[in-house]
């Protein structure tokens, strides 16, 4: 084969394969998608409008989701109503969660993503990820991980500075 | 030779699509299963980290952070 013409071909064959890949994750300046239509297992939230909203990707495998529970837990009795946390397991089997959460006991909402279909939509690029919304449902803030005390501490200035 | 170049994109694309197995983040749970950890016996990887080190002069490198789930 001809070097130069390979050489043309493959960068388009590269691009169109990385077009094709790609997916469209929810990023900070976005509306979180209407929850009501992804037949989320458990209880929404009645509202969401007019309180700040921490919405977490989580599974009973990861263990730094493990690790934010307990943050999550205490930020949700810190700012009471004008908070809410909003956890969304990924776990493929109901079982796997229900075993988590009788070893983490949580105040906060938990509903499960059964079949994957917000996650895939989300498009979270790593376990755990958070998104911090403001009163008006915008991603204000997204958090890759959790890091322990620095993300505790981003955490509470980040819900600080939407609630003022 | 254009008609051979175009089949030869094809094939890549082809054979580069089937080859590669994309896991999202969230699919992992398999990937964090303790089974899948290269280390889960501590006293094989003392020795084979002793014998690194007495045989080869090599030391650590043997580990990753984050785990088989990629988290983090």
């Amino acid at each position: 084969m001809n070097i130069s013409l390979f050489n043309k071909v493959m960068p388009v064959v590269i691009l169109v394969g990385s077009l094709l890949t790609a997916n469209a994750a929810l990023k900070v300046g976005d509306s979180l998608p209407d929850l009501s239509t992804f037949q989320l297992e458990g209880h929404l939230p009645d509202t969401l409008k007019g309180k700040v909203v921490i919405v977490d990707f989580w599974a009973s495998w990861c263990l730094p989701c493990a690790e934010s529970f307990p943050t999550m837990d205490a930020l949700q009795k810190k700012y009471g109503d004008r908070l809410v946390v909003l956890a969304v397991n990924v776990d493929e089997k109901a079982s796997n969660m229900d075993k988590f959460l009788k070893e983490h006991s949580v105040s906060f909402t938990v509903v499960r993503d059964g079949k994957q279909k917000l996650v895939e939509v989300v498009s979270p690029q790593t376990m755990p990820t958070s998104f911090i919304l403001d009163p008006n449902g915008k991603v204000c803030f997204l958090h890759n991980g959790f890091h322990g005390a620095k993300t505790r501490e981003e955490y509470i200035k980040e819900i600080d500075s939407l609630l003022k | 030779m254009k008609m051979h170049t175009f089949l030869f994109a094809v094939a890549t694309v082809i054979l580069a699509g089937s080859g590669c197995a994309n896991v999202k983040p969230w699919q992992r749970e398999n990937l964090a299963d303790y089974t899948m950890q290269p280390g889960r016996d501590p006293v094989g990887t003392g020795q084979a980290e002793h014998i690194w080190f007495s045989r080869e002069e090599a030391n650590g490198g043997a580990g990753v952070g984050g785990g088989g789930c990629g988290c983090n």
